[in-house]
């Protein structure tokens, strides 16, 4: 289903049908994963790897990281034993689905020389299709951004669109809100609203683990379908709404959202941007692990017999010197002027630029800084003493 | 590049170094051919007896100037080469070779040598650039095959090579690596050091070494803040800043920050 045409024509948390809830067991999940490779979709969902939880190709439910969890602070991320077996009770991890979606490099073409001839050759978009496994309500709304951002304007990205087109999301909503998590405070979760074809909520019942179903759209009926399943009972229902606000009352960081536009506006030459300069490293991360950062740069390479050249684009970020570099140098020099750029824009300007905040309250800025910057705590720092007028 | 009708010319010149970067070149084993396909490699001690007189239009430079026939004999090279190209840490900042630049050399030469008045060698190690106008710099210990290739393909097509200063964090990213510092606690230089060997240490679960010596804009009193807290005392923060490009000028502030 082309999901990034409904997701731009119904905005988030405007539902217009009441979807039959279904109660599947660990088992059904299984036959979920089955189902979407028998469909030919490749499918993607949480792993254990490096001691964290990263998304990579997985085949069976024992590849997700059943009984771990996560222990987040501002530069800090460490795998941990839960004391049950939860198969979703983690939070975000380093990776984003923007590894996948709106790839770190994408061969663009190549020029290949025949004598005095020349031909270009385009290279061709992936032809698999994604199943994407455990999505967040956060995550749903970075890919909605992003979609705006790339596929919104005058000039689609056909590299983001051949990966996200026939994207096929499976849903979590989170059980557990991870110690630098504040999607609460930007209103895009910890329920998912839409963006989905299926939607699963974790709760314990007398057979043990079980996940609350919906489907989302018509792809996700076909799907959920064919698994066993027997409808929600009231109270499973009522479990898995409380799921929900549990985890939304457990949030690691809050950030009040509703004036940060003009807050920030009104501070651009406050002394905290200097004092986060000490500290900001511009090594970039921050914008690498950002789940809808999508600045790239392209590259020119060419072979040593002047035969073929082609042409790349990779993530960069607003935190290198050559991304603002023009004429006479870099535009923005300064740490100071690089850090406010990428959160002024991230908080405030993107909202002139597409419309909504580009922040979603991963966390993921926060945890994966090396030196633990922590954009709730810089807000805070300019709101307590920064300027209150225009 | 060449003159009319023939190859263009290149040359690789050693100074003080360990030879680990023109052995780079020869490491490029499927690449050696269309290298030697679309230069005459002129003059290489490494690899041939060869000598060609006169001019070269590529000349990789690789070491330190530690003596005083060197310094003279990098201004003849210089005279010889269009372009000049340093290849790694010695050259570009001074080497592994450039603690003695923290120390009395001549101190050193009484304790090891038997004869230390047959020792003829410069108070410093100091990079090709303090000496004579360089082109461009190729950073590493040793350099990176690929961007070695990158390099002569940009030179010989006219264009500037792709080679990113910005952090080794934006590698380790790129790959999908998991942050070593955060996930596990491993103090890394990446975030102060200059992109340019595919993140090799991190992908390996290691922290970063800094071959590549400081990139665009570091900040390494911030990070080095961060190392102290996972428990790196102040002679450990010394060591890490004085390894491969120990002269760096950064890296030699920060070290020097950090005398026990």
């Amino acid at each position: 289903m082309s999901l990034w045409m409904t997701r731009l024509s119904q905005p988030p948390g405007k539902r217009h049908t009441m979807v039959e809830k279904v109660t599947v067991t660990v088992d059904a999940l299984q036959a979920l994963l089955d189902q979407l490779k028998g469909r030919g979709y490749r499918v993607i969902g949480p792993t254990v790897r490096d001691q964290t939880i990263v998304y990579d190709e997985i085949d069976s439910l024992a590849e997700l990281p059943r009984g771990w969890t996560d222990e987040q602070e501002g530069g800090h991320y460490r795998l941990v034993r839960r004391e049950d077996d939860a198969l979703f009770g983690f939070a975000v991890g380093p990776h984003s689905w923007k590894k996948f979606l709106h790839a770190p490099i994408v061969e663009l073409w190549k020029v290949v020389r025949n004598g005095e001839d020349v031909s270009i050759v385009a290279e061709s978009p992936p032809d698999q299709r994604f199943a994407f496994i455990g999505v967040r309500a956060c995550e749903l709304h970075a890919i909605a951004i992003q979609d705006r951002v790339l596929l919104g304007g005058q000039y689609p990205d056909s590299h983001y669109r051949a990966r996200r087109e026939g994207a096929f999301f499976v849903a979590i909503n989170c059980g557990e809100a991870g110690g630098t998590c504040f999607c609460q405070s930007m209103n895009t979760g910890p329920a998912v609203e839409s963006g989905y074809d299926i939607s699963l909520t974790e709760i314990v019942t007398e057979s043990g683990r079980s996940f609350v179903t919906e489907a989302g759209s018509e792809a996700g009926l076909q799907v959920l379908a064919a698994l066993p399943r027997r409808p929600a009972m009231d109270e499973e229902i009522a479990q898995a709404k409380a799921v929900i606000s549990r985890t939304a009352a457990a949030m690691g960081r809050q950030m009040r959202s509703d004036d940060l536009r003009e807050l920030l506006e009104r501070n651009l030459d406050h002394p905290r941007w200097d004092d986060v300069a000490k500290r900001c490293l511009t090594c970039g991360n921050c914008t690498m692990v950002c789940p809808t950062c999508f600045c790239t740069s392209v590259e020119d390479s060419s072979d040593l017999a002047g035969e073929t050249a082609s042409r790349s684009r990779r993530w960069d970020s607003c935190f290198t010197m050559d991304f603002s570099y023009i004429h006479g140098g870099s535009v923005r020099a300064s740490a100071r002027s690089r850090y406010r750029q990428w959160m002024t824009h991230k908080l405030a300007f993107w909202v002139d630029q597409f419309g909504t905040s580009g922040c979603v309250g991963c966390g993921r800025c926060i945890t994966w800084c090396p030196v633990g910057i922590d954009i709730t705590e810089e807000v805070r720092a300019i709101r307590d003493s920064g300027s209150t007028e225009g | 590049m060449g003159a009319k009708g023939r190859k263009p010319r290149l040359a690789v010149w050693k100074f003080a170094s360990c030879d680990g970067c023109q052995l780079t070149l020869l490491d490029c084993e499927d690449e050696l051919l269309a290298i030697a396909g679309a230069v005459d490699i002129a003059y290489f001690p490494e690899a041939t007896r060869g000598k060609i007189e006169g001019h070269y239009d590529i000349s990789l430079v690789e070491g330190s100037i530690t003596t005083s026939h060197d310094a003279a004999r990098i201004h003849e090279v210089r005279r010889r080469s269009t372009t000049l190209v340093t290849i790694g840490a010695c050259a570009t900042t001074g080497g592994i070779q450039a603690l003695r630049n923290f120390a009395d050399v001549k101190e050193y030469t009484s304790v090891v040598y038997a004869r230390p008045d047959y020792i003829s060698t410069l108070a410093d190690s100091t990079p090709i650039a303090d000496h004579v106008a360089v082109d461009f710099e190729l950073r590493g210990c040793p350099i990176s095959k690929y961007q070695l290739m990158e390099t002569i393909s940009a030179f010989l097509a006219g264009r500037r090579p792709v080679t990113p200063p910005h952090s080794v964090c934006m590698e380790c990213k790129i790959k999908g690596n998991v942050c070593v510092m955060v996930a596990h606690g491993t103090p890394c230089l990446g975030p102060v050091t200059h992109a340019g060997c595919h993140a090799v240490c991190p992908s390996y679960n290691r922290g970063c070494y800094g071959c590549y010596g400081p990139m665009e804009t570091p900040n390494p009193t911030s990070l080095t803040h961060r190392m102290k807290a996972l428990g790196m005392g102040q002679k450990e923060v010394q060591r890490v800043y004085r390894t491969f490009n120990a002269d760096a000028p950064v890296f030699r502030k920060e070290s020097e920050r950090h005398d026990p």
